[in-house]
C-alpha cells in the first residue's frame, strides 16, 4: 500500500468510528455541564443502538430504504425518555450520580437484551434491510487530494455530527440558554440566587445527553454492526467520555478528541494491514484513548478540570 | 423512628419494590410472574447442586461487594473493581500454570499474586489521586478498559496466540472433591472460605486498628483529618489499594475455582459492577455485604434456570438488580416517605 492509499483507507475509517462518539460526546458535555454525572451514556447509547435497529427492522417494509431517518429519530426521543430516569434520580431524588449512572447502564443492557428475547426468540436481531450508506458529496469529492480523503464514501451522519459540535458550541459559547447551563454546572447557588431554575436546566442538560447518545448508539447500529445484540455498544460510551474528558469538557475539544480516538479504534481494527503501524502491538493502540485520558486528567498534556459542582445534588437552602 | 431501622428498610423496601416491578415486568411482557419466580427459587435452591452453585457464584460478588464498600467507607468510589479482578484473575491463573509446588504453597502464592496484581491496579488510581488529584471513577473506568485489553494481549502471548491459559493444577486449584460430592458436583470450591475470611478482615481492620480509624477518618472529612496530623495522601493510597486486594481476590476465585483458568474475554465479567449493587444494598458494612452478595449472587445463579424452566429471558433479574440500585441509591425520597409515614402515626 502506499501511503496516499493508507491515508485513503485511514482517514475515511477514523471518521466513521469517531462519528457516534461525537453525539455522545457532545450529549456527555451537556449533561456535565449542568452538572450531572454523564456515566449512563453508554446506557443510553444501548437504548438508542436498539431502538434504532427494532424500527430499522420493523417499519422497513413502509419507508423502505429511507426508514433510517426515521430510526434515528426514535432512538434519539427513547435516549431522552430513559434519560429522564438518569434526571429524576440524580436531580429530583438527590441520588448519587455515579451509582446512577452504572446502574442506567445496566439497567439498558438488561432491558434492551430482555426485549430481543421477548421479541424474536434469540440473542440477537437480524441484519437491518437499510443500514445508513456512504456517499460522494457532489463537486467536492473531486477536488484531488482532500476530495477522496474527505468527501468521497462520506456518511450523511458524521456530517450531522459535526453540525452538531458547532451547534453545540454555538449554544453553550454565545447563547443566554448556555451561559445558565454553565451556571448551574459551576455555581447552582449562585445561578438559583438570580433566578435560575436549577433543577430544569439539569433535566434539559441530561435530556440532551439522552437525546444525542441516543442517536450515537443508533448510528452505530446502522453503520458498523447492522444488527442488535449485547455486545453492540461496548465501552463506545465511556470512550465518548474519555473524549469530553479529552476535550476539556468544550464542544469543540470533544469533537477534536473523538476524531483522534476515532483514529485509534481505527488502527487498532485495521492497523494490521497497515505499513509501519503493524509493526506496533495491537494492544497499545487499543489502550490509547484511556491512557491518553488519564495522562490529560493528571496534568501531563494541559489539564483538565471538570465542571465544579459536577456530581452534587443541589439543596436549596444548603451552603 | 429510629435511624437504625430506616437504614434496614430502605433496602428492604427496595428489595420489595425491584421485586414488584420485576413482577409487572414479566406480566406486561406477557410472562407469567409466579412461573417466573418459582423457577428462580427452584434455580437457586432447588437441589444440592443448585445451592452448591448459587454459593459458588456468590464467593466472588462477596469480594468485590467488600472491595467497593471499603473504598466506600473511605471515602472512594472503585468503580474499577472489575479492572482489578481481571488483573488478579490473570495473576492467579498464571502462578497457578507455571509453577511446580506442592499445594500448601502453591495456593496460597497463588491467591497472593492475584491479591498483588489488585492492589497494584488499584493503587495506581490511589496514587494518580493523591499525586495529581485525578478522581478515581474515572481513571479507574479507564484502567478497566486498559486491564481488559492488556490481560487478554498477555494471554495471547503466553498461549502462543491461544484463547485461554491451560488448567490450574491440583495443587493450585480451590476446588475440594468433599464440597462437589456433597453438592452433587456442583463447581461450589473453598474460596467461600476465604471470602468469608476476608469479611472477617474488612471488619477488623475498619474497626479494630488505628489505621482503620484513619481511613474512615480522611473519608468523612479530609481536611480534619489532615488537621489531626493524618497524611490525606498515604491514606488514599493505602485504602485503593487494599480495595484493590479484594478486587484481585475475586478474580481469583474465577481463576482458581470456577472456571480453573483464565480466557480472552470480549467483555467485562460484570462482577465488578454487581460489587457496587452489594456494597450499596449492604450499606457499606462487612456483614452487609455479605447478605447483599447472598441476594445478589442468588439471584445471579437462579435466574439461568429462568429460560429453561419458564420461558422467561435471564435478563429480568438484571433489570431487578439495576433497579434495586437505583431504588438504594434514591434512598432520600424513601427516608422522606418513612418519615412522613411514622409522623402520620403519632398524630393519630
Amino acid at each position: 500500500m502506499t501511503f496516499l492509499e493508507v491515508l485513503y483507507f485511514i482517514v475515511p475509517a477514523a471518521i466513521l468510528y469517531a462519528t457516534p462518539l461525537i453525539f455522545t460526546g457532545i450529549g456527555a458535555v451537556f449533561s456535565e455541564r449542568a452538572g450531572v454525572i454523564a456515566l449512563g451514556v453508554e446506557g443510553l447509547m444501548v437504548i438508542g443502538a436498539f431502538v434504532g435497529v427494532y424500527v430499522n427492522l420493523e417499519y422497513f417494509d413502509v419507508f423502505g430504504e429511507n426508514v433510517y431517518w426515521l430510526a434515528l429519530f426514535a432512538a434519539a426521543i427513547a435516549g431522552m425518555i430513559f434519560s429522564l430516569i438518569m434526571a429524576v434520580a440524580a436531580v429530583t431524588f438527590r441520588a448519587d450520580q455515579t451509582v446512577t449512572g452504572v446502574a442506567i447502564n445496566m439497567l439498558a443492557l438488561a432491558v434492551t437484551v430482555f426485549s430481543v428475547k421477548m421479541l424474536y426468540n434469540k440473542g440477537q436481531t437480524d441484519m437491518i434491510a437499510a443500514p445508513i450508506t456512504r456517499f460522494d458529496v457532489p463537486v467536492l469529492s473531486d477536488i484531488p487530494f482532500i476530495g477522496p480523503l474527505l468527501f468521497q464514501n462520506v456518511y450523511i451522519v458524521s456530517i450531522i455530527a459535526l453540525a452538531v459540535a458547532i451547534a453545540a458550541w454555538f449554544v453553550i459559547y454565545k447563547t443566554p440558554f448556555g451561559l445558565r447551563l454553565r451556571a448551574v454546572g459551576e455555581h447552582p447557588l449562585a445561578a438559583d440566587t438570580m433566578g435560575i431554575n436549577v433543577g430544569r436546566m439539569r433535566y434539559i442538560g441530561v435530556m440532551i445527553s439522552g437525546f444525542l447518545a441516543g442517536i450515537g448508539g443508533a448510528v452505530i447500529a446502522h453503520t458498523v454492526s447492522s444488527d442488535f445484540s449485547a455486545s453492540t455498544i461496548s465501552g463506545q460510551g465511556f470512550i465518548a467520555i474519555a473524549a469530553m474528558i479529552f476535550g476539556k469538557w468544550h464542544p469543540l475539544g470533544t469533537l477534536g478528541a473523538a476524531l483522534f480516538f476515532g483514529l485509534a479504534q481505527t488502527l487498532s481494527i485495521g492497523g494490521n494491514t497497515i505499513p509501519y503501524i503493524q509493526d506496533i502491538p495491537q494492544v497499545f493502540l487499543q489502550i490509547l484513548p484511556y491512557v491518553l485520558t488519564i495522562f490529560a486528567l493528571a496534568g501531563f498534556i494541559g489539564k483538565a478540570v471538570g465542571p465544579k459542582a459536577g456530581g452534587q445534588p443541589y439543596i436549596k437552602g444548603k451552603r | 423512628m429510629s435511624n437504625r431501622l430506616v437504614n434496614i428498610l430502605v433496602p428492604i423496601i427496595s428489595i420489595i419494590i425491584g421485586l414488584a416491578v420485576g413482577a409487572i415486568v414479566m406480566l406486561v411482557s406477557g410472562y407469567d410472574p409466579v412461573a417466573g419466580y418459582s423457577a428462580l427459587w427452584q434455580g437457586i435452591f432447588g437441589d444440592a447442586y443448585s445451592i452448591g452453585n448459587s454459593i459458588r457464584q456468590i464467593t466472588p460478588y462477596i469480594l468485590a461487594g467488600l472491595a467497593v464498600a471499603f473504598a466506600f467507607r473511605t471515602g472512594l468510589f472503585n468503580i474499577g473493581v472489575e479492572g482489578q479482578l481481571l488483573m488478579g484473575w490473570l495473576a492467579a491463573a498464571w502462578v497457578g500454570t507455571a509453577f511446580e509446588l506442592p499445594r500448601l504453597i502453591h495456593l496460597p502464592l497463588a491467591l497472593l499474586a492475584a491479591a498483588a496484581a489488585g492492589a497494584f491496579w488499584a493503587f495506581l488510581v490511589g496514587y494518580l489521586k493523591a499525586q495529581f488529584n485525578v478522581h478515581e471513577v474515572i481513571s479507574s473506568i479507564m484502567l478497566n478498559y486498559t486491564a481488559l485489553f492488556v490481560t487478554n494481549s498477555i494471554i495471547k502471548n503466553i498461549t502462543d496466540g491461544g484463547f485461554k491459559t491451560e488448567t490450574v493444577p491440583p495443587s493450585a486449584t480451590l476446588r475440594w472433591q468433599w464440597l462437589r460430592d456433597i453438592t452433587d458436583n456442583s463447581s461450589m470450591h473453598l474460596g467461600i472460605i476465604v471470602a468469608l475470611a476476608m469479611v472477617l478482615v474488612m471488619w477488623f481492620i475498619l474497626e479494630k486498628t488505628t489505621r482503620g480509624y484513619e481511613l474512615k477518618s480522611v473519608g468523612f472529612n479530609q481536611n480534619a483529618a489532615e488537621y489531626a496530623g493524618m497524611s490525606v495522601k498515604k491514606n488514599i493510597i493505602l485504602a485503593m489499594t487494599i480495595s484493590g486486594v479484594f478486587a484481585g481476590l475475586a478474580g481469583a476465585m474465577e481463576a482458581l475455582g470456577t472456571y480453573q483458568n483464565a480466557s480472552i474475554k470480549a467483555g467485562f465479567s460484570g462482577i465488578g459492577f454487581d460489587g457496587i449493587a452489594v456494597a450499596l444494598l449492604g450499606a457499606n458494612t462487612p456483614l452487609g455485604v455479605l447478605f447483599g452478595a447472598a441476594l445478589f449472587g442468588s439471584l445471579k445463579y437462579g435466574a439461568l434456570n429462568m429460560p429453561n424452566a419458564s420461558g422467561i429471558p435471564e435478563e429480568i433479574v438484571s433489570i431487578i438488580i439495576a433497579l434495586i440500585i437505583l431504588l438504594v441509591a434514591s434512598g432520600y425520597v424513601i427516608r422522606v416517605f418513612l418519615e412522613k409515614m411514622s409522623k402520620k402515626k403519632e398524630a393519630k
